[in-house]
């Protein structure tokens, strides 16, 4: 089998948004990066795929070099190689952009399965996934939680919303975009780590400009739909205001 | 036009189509026809049941491929009526179902795709769509390039529902589109709950919801007395699920049950849009969250900007004194 993983680096959980001077996008420089957290699933579900079945996973990522943190990581865990479609202008580029770059660096790799996550959590457009699918010819299924493969067939289960679910059949090769918590992440070993060094990660890059489907106008911190009583003090303090404030003004006590 | 592609499964219209419509019908603002269409098979109830709407005409796209949702399916009978109709703009609710195709929809007509969209205004004449980035902490105003029919997907909540503006009957046209059999790659088996859920949230007053914050498995048994404390039932978001640390049918949010308790107490979840959707309708919403930035406060009536692990074991003691 051979299957590819697309991964993301997005900002950490933790980061807070500064807006740059002209409010059209962040700070980047501030930033600090992880691992789009779907798509360290799928990454962790196309290690158990080779697990099973054999054969290699390839990590594939679209951005600047600054990238490479994440595919270096995704090297220790335990993929094989990787493809990094290198273009700064990938940083900041919207879903379309980014799998049609990722397109063109791997149509060469006739890989049998390709992963990622549901979704990115910094644009969050929810459309890599299927986009890419349409752009490699493979049939696809969303927002995946098991993956079976047997006799060159895939056999998936798909999340419904409201706790309901759904199985999908489709030839080989597929492409699916995995749901968190489909699985228990693995974390980089020392040894992993000293692997990765050795690694290949293939740059490719094109001469084609990157050319998003929508455009940023603004950004801006949301405004609030409600007014929010902030209640101060000690812990103590805090809580004896807060439920006395529920019981005589919310009345939900 | 404005073309809203609705919803529809075993003939019973799923609620986010009137707030698609609704939203469609602001976007148009009365400067063009805002028409429905509804894919699947034996859909003339549905298609009834929207033509109540005020828009110019449903379109009832029949096909017996369309019977089971399958992405290859929708697709082709979608591209099949937006290329009839040749809309401005193809209005979907944000649903899973959405997710699923409309991408690969936008991808095959070439065309730009805007998701999980907030809100439509517009600037010079041109429509703006505001749609959050970055788990919510920025919104950002955003226009799509190229050439018509744009896509928007609207997110739930987003719109209401009983927003959307009723006529006095919209005709009826049967489109049965060309789907071929060659390009229909998957196939789809019935849909099925896990388990029947052993708590209905959807029916408790008082939820107590715990997330990332949290940090650890043992501490529950805090989360656990701080909800029975309060007289209410413990519920959690995705990533306490996903960790296995609570069943998934406690679970708030797009992906688990919907809720509109009378207080709604979160703990140490920071907000994510996946979660709030299942909770931003309870009357009376508490945050208690570390992170004074945490996108929940935007929703609550009550907040507090302090370590759980003092200020929860502070309110069992304060709800504990009677």
């Amino acid at each position: 089998m051979k299957i590819a993983v697309c991964i993301k680096q997005v900002p950490t959980r933790e980061w807070q948004p500064r807006l740059n001077d002209d409010r059209t996008w962040v700070r980047d420089a501030e930033i600090s990066y992880e691992m789009n957290e779907p798509d360290a699933y799928a990454l962790e579900e196309a290690l158990r795929l080779k697990e099973k079945h054999g054969g290699e996973v390839v990590v594939v990522s679209a951005g600047p070099s600054r990238v490479q943190q994440v595919i270096r990581e995704a090297l220790a865990r335990g993929a094989d190689r990787a493809i990094h479609a290198q273009d700064d202008a990938l940083g900041r580029a919207d879903a379309w952009a980014a799998a049609s770059a990722v397109a063109e660096a791997v149509r060469l790799e006739q890989f049998d399965i390709v992963l990622t996550g549901l979704q990115s959590d910094d644009q969050g457009h929810a459309q890599f996934g299927p986009v890419l699918a349409e752009r490699l010819g493979m049939p696809h299924s969303t927002i995946i939680m098991e993956v079976q493969i047997a006799a060159g067939s895939l056999r998936v289960k798909r999340e419904l919303e409201g706790g309901w679910f759904q199985y999908l059949s489709m030839p080989l090769p597929a492409l699916l975009t995995i749901q968190s918590g489909i699985n228990q992440l693995r974390y980089a070993t020392l040894k992993g780590i000293m692997a990765a060094k050795k690694k290949e990660i293939r740059v490719v890059t094109t001469a084609a400009p990157v050319t998003s489907r929508q455009r940023v106008l603004s950004l801006s911190v949301p405004q609030k739909s409600k007014q929010t009583a902030m209640i101060t003090g000690s812990p103590a303090d805090a809580a004896k205001e807060l439920v006395r404030r529920l019981r005589e003004e919310a009345r939900v006590l | 036009m404005i073309l809203v592609i609705a919803e529809q499964r075993d003939g019973r219209l799923n609620r986010a189509t009137w707030e698609a419509i609704a939203a469609a019908q602001q976007l148009a603002g009365g400067a063009e026809p805002v028409g429905v269409a509804v894919l699947g098979s034996g859909i003339d109830l549905v298609a009834a049941e929207l033509s109540a709407a005020d828009v110019s005409g449903v379109w009832a796209v029949n096909h017996e491929r369309l019977a089971s949702y399958t992405p290859d399916a929708f697709v082709a009978a979608a591209a099949d009526v937006i290329t009839a109709l040749a809309p401005s703009h193809v209005c979907l609710p944000h649903t899973y179902q959405t997710r699923d195709f409309a991408p690969v929809l936008a991808a095959r007509l070439d065309r730009a795709l805007l998701t999980d969209v907030t809100g439509v205004g517009r600037r010079d004449g041109a429509p703006i769509f505001t749609r959050p980035m970055f788990q919510g902490k920025l919104v950002a105003e955003v226009v799509a390039e190229g050439a018509a029919p744009h896509l928007v997907s609207f997110q739930i909540g987003a719109f209401r529902a009983d927003a959307a503006a009723r006529g006095t009957g919209a005709p009826v046209t049967v489109h049965v589109p060309a789907i071929g059999a060659a390009a229909l790659r998957q196939q789809a088996e019935a849909p099925f709950q896990e388990s029947k859920a052993a708590v209905d949230l959807s029916q408790a007053e008082r939820i107590v919801a715990v997330g990332r914050g949290i940090k650890a498995q043992e501490h529950l048994a805090m989360a656990q007395a701080l909800a029975d404390a309060f007289g209410a039932e413990l519920a959690a978001s995705r990533p306490i699920c996903d960790n296995g640390w609570l069943p998934m049918e406690r679970q708030i949010g797009s992906s688990g049950q919907t809720v509109a308790p009378k207080l709604y107490v979160a703990v140490g979840i920071s907000g994510a849009i996946q979660h709030l959707v299942g909770m931003k309708g309870a009357r009376t919403i508490v945050a208690i969250n570390k992170d004074a930035e945490a996108p929940m406060f935007e929703v609550a009536d009550y907040g507090i900007v302090g370590d759980l692990f003092e200020v929860g074991p502070a309110l069992i003691a304060e709800l504990g004194k009677g």
